[in-house]
């Protein structure tokens, strides 16, 4: 029995280290890759397409069970509070908003700053206030 | 100043707190640790961004963010529990409206964007642009719809015309055309064409599908703020915005999932409309009936039977809701407790008009979290209950979606009330569910009709139990 355990233990050690071999050269690949600048595009340096595709798939894994986790109870808070925090499209709105001088960009980025201000501080607030009702049993009051 | 590499540090931050945010909401003990992971990660976002070399001017930041500031603060410090719903509506239509807006902006000027020059926009940037323009329009007139639904400003029944689904899918089919031409030509009108189309289909989407649907309904708005979010995220290169996008998409995805569950019905049936459509038959035929007799009780009975019973299990609804009866609801399980009667409450997942809604008006009345139970947790507690309080509650009762599978509810989970020994309904009158099916419970023997507002009813039990207290 022990045997066997311990001859699992040395088979996913070997796993393991088979893994960070392979990371490793991965890392060097990407350290590489970045030093010849293939990583960075000339225009503004965006990550290339895939990359954010990948952080965009990996982010629905993670919000997929981190959501499962939410007890159903407190359902309606995850909406106003998901709701709050998609308003950080605001960071795209600032960029706008931000530029030099008045023209039709300037303007639009302001009222979507207006709109996600709107969002954020009136979504995390009634987060809040829901969020401060929900009390356990107390102990009989006399 | 800060580097752009800073800046995307900055964003990881962020994004880690948000993740946090949605973690700490598994417990009501985490909860509100939760929320300030939220805020943190949001001053992170826009503290780097407002700091990143691009911003050179920021009155008209400052402007934006005083002015939509105090709107939110007001509103969401005024706002009633009761209407909830409407404000979660209310606030994704803002969302959908500002990806909109900043599409736009990255249109006109997507040098500031790092995304080309006027009218030399990349034909990647362009996709990315267009889809979130599309979703973003959808999810604000879709809310709009479903806020004014939610508010009473239009009929919450669902608004049927003929050839609706080939209308939509028309339309759709144009979109996505003239989302390939503008992906390769970059066109203003194109641009323009998108927007208008697509707030026309957030329209009809969302006009066909009836009040009780709403839980659905919000979700998936909720869900597709999410996905503009991730689009505009995609178009300005920034991970902050594609995580948090993703994060919400998902989020509001499994609740609309959840709440389909919860009606035994595909999404695609709810989208495609309500049961006032294909139910058309069922209701006829129940409003042709013979009256049957019911046993009505008064609030006196009521009290009388409660206070003696040893186990109370209240089931709450909409009408509850409705009538604002929670508080003296509370009271009278506490009048009840106070009689050594033990009172829980069982909620159905799709109770309310909106996910976990219920759950929220009982802790505002101070209806302690762990007297809450979901409709697995209590079910099979209900054959071992003296007496089952329905407030305000129908369809999520009814036995015919277990028994009768011409029913258009068969198949739902329902809370058994039935098993109960005695059953009270609180309601106004006799007339069917949202569903437009009778509820055969109405007429057994073990059953009682309380007719009344839910909230003067409770209020009157209440008195019949301070009266007989000696």
């Amino acid at each position: 029995m022990d045997d066997r355990i311990a001859g699992e233990a040395a088979k996913f050690a070997t796993q393991a280290q088979e893994l960070a071999g392979n990371l490793k050269n991965l890392a060097q690949q990407i350290t590489d890759m970045a030093a010849q600048g293939t990583l960075t595009t000339p225009e503004g340096g965006h990550m290339p397409f895939v990359a954010l595709l990948t952080i965009f798939a990996l982010a629905c894994f993670v919000g997929y069970y981190v959501v499962w986790r939410v007890t159903p109870a407190l359902h309606s808070p995850l909406m106003a509070v998901t709701n709050a925090v998609s308003s950080v499209i605001i960071v795209g709105a600032l960029l706008a908003a931000g530029l030099r001088g008045l023209g039709a960009a300037q303007l639009f980025g302001a009222i979507a700053v207006a709109l996600a201000a709107v969002n954020i501080f009136g979504g995390f607030i009634v987060t809040h206030r829901m969020l401060s009702m929900f009390k356990k049993k107390q102990p009989v009051k006399k | 100043m800060i580097t752009q590499e800073l800046a995307a540090y900055g964003y990881l931050i962020s994004a880690i707190c948000f993740i946090m945010a949605l973690r700490g909401l598994s417990s009501p003990t985490t909860s509100r640790a939760g929320n300030l992971y939220g805020i943190v990660g949001m001053v992170v976002a826009i503290g780097v961004t407002v700091l990143s070399p691009g911003i050179v001017s920021p009155w008209l930041i400052l402007a934006g963010l005083v002015v939509g500031g105090t709107v939110g603060t007001i509103v969401a410090m005024r706002i009633q529990m009761t209407a909830l719903p409407q404000l979660v509506a209310a606030f994704h239509s803002l969302v959908g409206l500002a990806a909109v807006f900043v599409a736009a902006a990255a249109f006109v000027s997507p040098d500031a964007f790092g995304i080309g020059s006027p009218g030399h926009i990349k034909t990647q940037s362009l996709i990315e642009m267009g889809l979130g323009t599309v979703i973003g329009a959808i999810t604000f007139t879709g809310s709009i719809v479903a806020f004014a639904k939610l508010q009473g400003l239009v009929s919450g029944a669902p608004l049927v015309f003929r050839g609706q689904h080939y209308l939509n899918a028309l339309i759709g089919i144009v979109i996505v055309l003239l989302l390939v031409w503008f992906a390769s030509a970059g066109h203003p009108v194109t641009f323009m064409l998108l927007i208008i189309l697509s707030l026309a289909v957030g329209f009809l989407l969302i006009l066909p599908i009836g009040g009780a649907d709403m839980p659905v309904v919000v979700s998936m708005l909720n869900s597709y703020s999410g996905w503009a979010a991730a689009g505009i995220g995609f178009t300005l290169g920034n991970t902050a915005l594609i995580v948090t996008g993703a994060l919400v998409g998902s989020s509001g995805a499994i609740l609309s999932y959840i709440m389909c569950k919860g009606m035994n019905r595909s999404i695609f049936n709810v989208i495609l409309g309500g049961f006032g459509t294909d139910g058309g038959a069922a209701v006829a035929a129940a409003g042709g009936k013979p009256d049957k007799p019911v046993k009505a009780g008064s609030a006196e009975d009521a009290a009388f039977l409660m206070e003696n019973a040893s186990s109370v299990i209240i089931v709450p609804g909409y009408g509850m809701a409705v009538a604002q009866a929670q508080h003296a609801l509370r009271e009278m399980a506490d009048l009840l407790k106070e009689r050594g009667v033990q009172v829980r409450y069982a909620i159905h997942p799709v109770a309310g008009r909106m996910p976990g809604h219920m759950n929220v008006l009982l802790a505002e009345a101070n209806v302690p979290y762990d007297e809450v139970f979901e409709l697995d947790d209590i079910n099979r507690d209900f054959a071992s209950t003296d007496v089952a309080f329905v407030i305000g509650a129908n369809d999520v009762t009814n036995p015919a979606a277990k028994t009768d599978p011409k029913s258009p509810i068969y198949g739902m989970p329902i809370l058994d009330v039935e098993k109960a020994q005695t059953v009270l309904f609180v309601k106004r009158g006799m007339s069917s569910g949202y569903a437009g099916v009778e509820n055969e419970l109405f007429f057994r023997d073990n059953t009682m009709m309380l007719f009344a507002d839910a909230k003067v009813m409770c209020e009157n039990i209440v008195k019949a139990l301070e009266g007989s207290a000696h």
